[in-house]
């Protein structure tokens, strides 16, 4: 990392391929983050990462804000709140904010107006607290990446690291919220980050963001400039060019440190660990204000948006209410997440969930349906354009004709689906569904192997039990048959038949006794 | 002398070329047959029997020594595909007797067992758990779905139930043949 006093520097490293879509950012920069009215329904998706939640709250019963009303077991799913206060209307089949538009288990609050909260447990003092109790207090509020991954925040920073890399890049176009968050609550964010230095012991802080965002880079100097005065803080601004997809995760790694992340591992192999801005908040929001992820700032934009700006969410809002209540005109289509790695939206009763960053509402000719794909000129704009060095025209071909073993060999799994191949591509070849299409037929078939082969080891080590009792029983036998030829022998009698009747009875007469005497 | 010279160099050759094949016969011996291992590798590991033979691996040696490779439903069509590949052999449809069925797991109804333990010696994966007149359970997790359980049960309260949806995955792209308007 290129060292300096000063708080910002611009990085010299680079990254492979990238692209520069129109950002269209700038419809919805300009406002401040606005408070969205509460919905007289709240739905929550019984699902985390696409695993199950499990409800702790029955149907019926009143909840209040920040309440638990769902966990999950496994290791990868975060706790779910209640948003506001209310009564557990239901627990149903609703539509999910999913690429597939398929219906599944939603939890519904139907909201008093009230918006009682629950008790809010603020860490008192949190540097002198222990780490642990912190991160429990992190998995507690529910917090998971809001950049899109949702992975659970606390596993993440169980990790002792050296440097910690906040991506502020929002590479994304038309996404700003992000931008808005660090233009109005730096200082807040500041706070967040000294956490989680203290978290992960690391020692120094840089902030990846790109130079198309100089009001937020000027917010975040003055608060460092202004905490500096008052404790010794490593936090640096590190700019970067604006080009997409700067912000993927190993892309930003690279473009600040000049390392590349080594396949099938973690930043942290690297002593890196990477937050998002608006993570970053929410645990500022746990911490200091005692107050689960029960909100998130959505961007809502697109031509057919009245009102284009930054709207602080409850989770579980359904978007056709932050449509109405935005004035929103009538749309063509209808995205959630950015133009590049959105998708489009079929049912708007669908809610606002922990990964939605942005709504799209699309006018006419804005996203316009992907046209015809015509047949691959083998041009090599797409490798050109591959931000992690990838042959995409390669897995295009491997992909579409099913032979996923080689589609592995061309590193299929570090693809990050960013869609920059597909947006270069001339013939308007839908890449990227290929891919996905690809990784989740290698992954089912990897299942299924896996279940072959334990049924296999199952079913022979079944065998070899058998045989070995088989065995074993045939062994008794003959001891048994020499035991009682050996008694005979000895007693002095000839009669083998005789030898073994008198044997079994004083056997049953022996047990008889046994019974007896355990009985009285 | 000639004549005897090359009988003796032949001789010398066959015994050296003997000794070498020997040698090889018993250091690089394989255990078992190679060929026999890939087949099992691709069969399903059922262990349902359907083929006619008492599990996958017995299966797998038959059609080494020339069976029929169409003779596994759980394997399906994708299956029989893999072994034709692998094989050398033609693509032949699945087995008429047999049927390609979805996939299923064994589910006791668990108020009417009587705990005879019938199943549980039937079922090749010791996936059934349970004790003599005590209550039976399927460990769904490790249950094949043959269905070698139900007919042993004296009190037919075993039922196959389909395994359900196994969630959402991406699509394959469709790949569209533009129609165009010609007046």
């Amino acid at each position: 990392m290129n060292r300096g006093n000063d708080i910002i520097f611009h990085s010299s490293y680079q990254i492979h391929g990238g692209i520069h879509p129109p950002e269209n950012k700038a419809q919805s920069n300009q406002s401040p983050i606005q408070d969205l009215p509460i919905p007289p329904q709240l739905v929550y998706p019984l699902l985390h990462n696409d695993r199950p939640l499990t409800p702790t709250v029955e149907v019926g019963e009143r909840v209040l804000a920040g309440q638990i009303i769902a966990d999950g077991k496994e290791a990868t799913s975060a706790n779910l709140h209640a948003g506001t206060s209310g009564i557990v209307s239901a627990i149903e089949e609703h539509s999910l904010p999913h690429p597939s538009s398929d219906k599944g288990q939603c939890l519904v609050i139907t909201a008093d107006g009230a918006d009682e909260w629950a008790p809010r447990s603020a860490l008192k003092s949190a540097f002198e607290q222990p780490r642990e109790a912190l991160l429990e207090h992190i998995n507690q509020a529910g917090i998971a990446g809001l950049g899109g991954a949702v992975f659970p925040s606390h596993i993440k920073l169980a990790s002792q690291v050296e440097t910690l890399i906040v991506n502020a890049a929002e590479c994304e176009p038309y996404i700003t919220c992000d931008d808005r968050l660090m233009r109005e609550q730096a200082s807040e964010l500041i706070t967040a980050i000294e956490l989680v230095l203290y978290l992960a012991s690391a020692k120094q802080c840089v902030i990846g963001i790109e130079d198309n965002k100089p009001e937020a880079i000027a917010a975040l100097e003055e608060a460092i400039q202004l905490r500096k005065k008052e404790t010794d803080l490593d936090i640096r601004i590190g700019v970067v060019p604006t080009r997409y997809p700067s912000g993927g995760e190993k892309q930003l790694i690279e473009l600040l440190t000049g390392q590349q992340v080594p396949q099938n591992q973690r930043p942290s192999a690297l002593g890196l660990l990477v937050h998002n801005v608006a993570t970053l908040y929410a645990i500022y929001q746990a911490i200091v204000l005692g107050q689960p992820l029960i909100s998130r700032v959505v961007t809502l934009t697109g031509d057919a948006a009245t009102k284009p700006g930054n709207y602080r969410v409850r989770l579980g809002t359904p978007i056709n209410w932050l449509l109405e209540q935005t004035d929103t005109q009538p749309y063509e289509r209808c995205v959630m997440g950015g133009p590049m790695m959105g998708f489009e939206l079929k049912d708007l009763s669908a809610p606002v969930v922990k990964a939605t960053n942005c709504i799209i509402a699309a006018g006419k000719n804005e996203l316009s349906e992907p046209s015809q794909a015509l047949a691959c000129i083998r041009c090599g704009e797409c490798a050109d354009a591959c931000p992690a060095s990838l042959l995409p025209q390669q897995l295009y071909w491997f992909s579409r004709a099913k032979d996923f073993e080689k589609t592995r060999d061309y590193n299929l799994f570090d693809c990050i689906e960013c869609g920059a191949c597909a947006w270069v591509c001339p013939s308007h070849i839908p890449l990227v569904q290929y891919y996905r299409f690809a990784k989740t037929e290698i992954r089912a078939q990897d299942e299924e192997k896996r279940k072959a082969d334990a049924a296999r080891k199952r079913h022979e080590f079944r065998t070899m039990r058998l045989e070995r009792d088989k065995k074993e029983r045939a062994e008794r036998h003959k001891k048994a048959a020499e035991k009682r030829k050996n008694a005979a022998q000895s007693k002095g009698e000839v009669d083998e038949k005789k030898a073994t009747v008198a044997d079994a009875i004083a056997r049953a007469r022996a047990k008889k006794k046994a019974a007896k005497d355990s009985s009285s | 002398m000639s004549t005897f010279v090359a009988v003796v160099l032949l001789v010398l050759l066959a015994a050296a070329c003997g000794a070498l094949l020997g040698f090889a016969a018993i250091h690089f011996k394989v255990e078992s047959d190679p060929v026999v291992e890939q087949i099992d590798a691709i069969l399903p590991q059922t262990q349902c029997g359907q083929c006619g033979y008492p599990g996958c691996r017995p299966y797998a040696e038959a059609i080494a020594n020339g069976d029929e490779i169409n003779k596994c439903p759980p394997g399906g069509e994708a299956g029989v595909k893999a072994l034709a590949d692998l094989l050398g052999k033609d693509i032949v449809p699945l087995d008429e007797s047999l049927e390609e069925a979805a996939p299923t797991v064994a589910y006791i109804r668990e108020d009417e067992c009587i705990g005879c333990t019938k199943c549980i010696q039937a079922c090749p994966v010791d996936a059934i758990l349970g004790a003599p007149k005590l209550m039976h359970t399927v460990i769904v997790d490790e249950c094949t779905g043959c269905d070698l359980c139900v007919a042993p049960c004296p009190v037919d309260c075993i039922d196959m139930i389909p395994i359900s949806d196994k969630g959402w995955s991406w699509p394959e792209p469709a790949q569209r043949i533009p129609v165009q308007q010609v007046v």
